[in-house]
């Protein structure tokens, strides 16, 4: 059934450039984008019980690389692939070096969170002040708050008119690496790994006496996470061809906590089904203006903390099945009056 | 019989209270050994001395010959000693057949880890519960599947931390009677219990702590013979 749902869902997303107009598919693509961000948090936070507020250092870390890297070595041959596969090399180094002190050196609970958030503002800050023509790294400019632009897309050499993976393509393609990561991640989820992160999120003690390297296990998934999180920040980068620091500061890495808490953190199904409607929601919003988004989203944080702490979807899904359990179990009429008889 | 676990000289100080001060243990391989001593004696902060979860401040641990004094607690773990917590460890929010699937996956795989999932919720009674959330069961169920998770590691050495506290009569013999068919299949199993009735029904060696040190060691015979043990822990026999 589910499984049914899913390739049907993918299968429909696939066609749809052929029923909607360019304007819907870069939307739509705008939508995916956030997913492996949202997918990463949702793996350290939900299933290893380790709340990172920064994941978009992450995030603004390889999309920044990829803005250096894609500019330096221009879009020929298969340089910006490369550039791509860099753009996620550093995130991952950024965290095995921050999680290896974080996990190593004891740090736990809520400090995680201060330590990650303090991160990503230091690194919004820091690009921020790069508007001068000094903070230049070859020919790409960083230019502080306006923003890195230009960057060029995924290309690959074909023939006399080489692959650009622009609009339907570059949807196509972000549709295909998401539902990758998904199927992933569900595998991981699933393993004997994924039973670990359980154990440890539920009470590390225990994890650590049943013979699990804790500290290991928190680092693995942290850098899983981030990369997840740079994977993010590249595929923006790619769709708007622009980044700017406030992808890092404050109101951008509290979305991704949003998302994840109002679908449900410990469901990867409920975490991408959320991130999709809410960053939607917060576009058909923010059509009355940005702050107007920003107070819904913090509406909606409240109301899953309050009353769904599991997660909206996630809260909605079990009532429905708990009442699709009762009526099955109740005995119908007719059976009913032939067991009284 | 060669020694699987030998402590020389332990210590441990907490600022200006010695919380045990220069214990010289040796346990046998396959011994069933009691500790008992009143509160404050330094029976638990002696277990988690020897499962590495506080550093010595002086002394060394050997485990089965090797000196395990600077390792990592997993790494003891994984050397084979397993402990149930005396309060109980589980993961509450989760099934009583995952609980102990996460405990057994370290060293069972496909069948084998079925089969031995099987065997350990019989052995707990608990079969007919293996969905139930571990939060959903009674203080000794719970009690039981800590030790079920413990033992699912397939250790050398067991460490039981007050395995009967909160259970009922009933409850408690029949977790004696699991401790010693456990400790019959060649289990060395160090227990620290301050119910008398429970110490009689298992014990085969007791030492007694008082103070951070070994206070007297030997058969229970001998150790509810020894008028200053009954003095300053058991009370009229």
């Amino acid at each position: 059934m589910f499984w049914s749902a899913f390739g049907t869902i993918v299968l429909a997303a696939a066609v749809l450039p052929m029923f909607v107009n360019d304007f819907a598919i870069t939307n739509l693509t705008y939508f995916l984008v956030w997913v492996f961000m949202a997918l990463g948090l949702s793996l350290i936070w939900g299933y290893a019980g380790i709340l990172s507020f920064g994941q978009t250092a992450f995030f603004g870390l390889a999309g920044y690389t990829y803005g250096v890297v894609s500019i330096n070595l221009g879009e020929g041959g298969l340089w910006t692939w490369f550039a791509l596969v860099v753009s996620l090399v550093m995130p991952l180094v950024l965290a095995v070096i921050v999680g290896y002190f974080m996990f190593y050196g004891g740090v736990r609970d809520v400090f995680v969170g201060i330590v990650t958030l303090s991160i990503t503002l230091v690194f919004e800050t820091f690009m921020a002040q790069t508007a001068g023509p000094e903070w230049t790294i070859g020919s790409a400019r960083l230019n502080g708050f306006n923003g890195m632009s230009n960057m060029p897309p995924l290309t690959i050499p074909w023939g006399e008119t080489p692959l650009v993976f622009d609009g339907t393509s570059f949807f196509w393609l972000v549709l295909a690496m998401g539902v990758l990561v998904y199927l992933g991640l569900r595998i991981l989820v699933n393993s004997r790994f994924g039973n670990v992160l359980v154990a440890i999120r539920e009470n590390p003690d225990r994890a650590e006496m049943l013979g699990y390297n804790v500290r290991m296990y928190q680092l693995l998934v942290f850098v899983i996470g981030s990369v997840l999180a740079g994977m993010s920040g590249v595929l923006y980068t790619l769709w708007g061809s622009y980044i700017t620091p406030s992808s890092m500061g404050l109101t951008a890495a509290a979305l991704p906590i949003i998302w994840v808490a109002a679908g449900g953190r410990k469901d990867l199904t409920a975490t991408l089904l959320a991130t999709v409607l809410l960053t939607w929601l917060s576009q058909q919003l923010a059509v009355k203006g940005n702050q107007y988004a920003l107070i819904w989203m913090g509406a909606i944080l409240l109301v899953v903390v309050l009353f769904a702490p599991e997660g909206l979807f996630v809260t909605v899904w079990k009532k429905l099945r708990g009442r699709m359990r009762a009526r099955q179990a109740e005995p119908s009429p007719k059976t009913a009056s032939s067991t009284s008889a | 019989m060669a020694a699987i676990l030998q402590t020389r000289g332990l210590k441990k100080y907490f600022g200006g209270l010695y919380a045990i001060n220069g214990v010289d243990l040796a346990v046998e391989e396959g011994e069933l050994r009691c500790l008992i001593g009143p509160n404050g004696a330094g029976k638990s902060t002696l277990f988690k001395l020897i499962l590495g979860s506080y550093d010595p401040s002086e002394g060394e641990i050997f485990f089965r010959g090797e000196n395990i004094t600077g390792i990592r607690p997993h790494l003891r773990i994984q050397r084979g000693m397993s402990i149930k917590f005396q309060v109980p460890g589980i993961f509450l929010d989760l099934p009583v057949e995952q609980n102990l699937r996460i405990a057994l996956q370290r060293a069972y795989r496909g069948a084998a880890l079925e089969e031995e999932l099987s065997r350990l919720l019989d052995l707990i009674d608990l079969e007919g519960q293996r969905d139930e959330l571990a939060a959903n069961l009674s203080h000794g169920q719970q009690q039981w599947l800590e030790i079920a998770m413990a033992v699912a590691l397939r250790p050398a050495m067991l460490l039981l931390d007050e395995p009967t506290a909160g259970m009922s009569p009933e409850e408690t013999f029949k977790t004696g009677e699991l401790v010693k068919r456990l400790n019959a299949s060649g289990m060395t199993i160090i227990v620290i219990e301050h119910d008398m009735a429970f110490v009689r029904q298992i014990a085969k060696r007791v030492t007694v702590l008082h103070f951070g040190k070994v206070f007297d060691e030997g058969t229970l015979d001998k150790i509810v013979g020894n008028e200053d043990v009954v003095r300053i822990y058991l009370g009229k026999v």
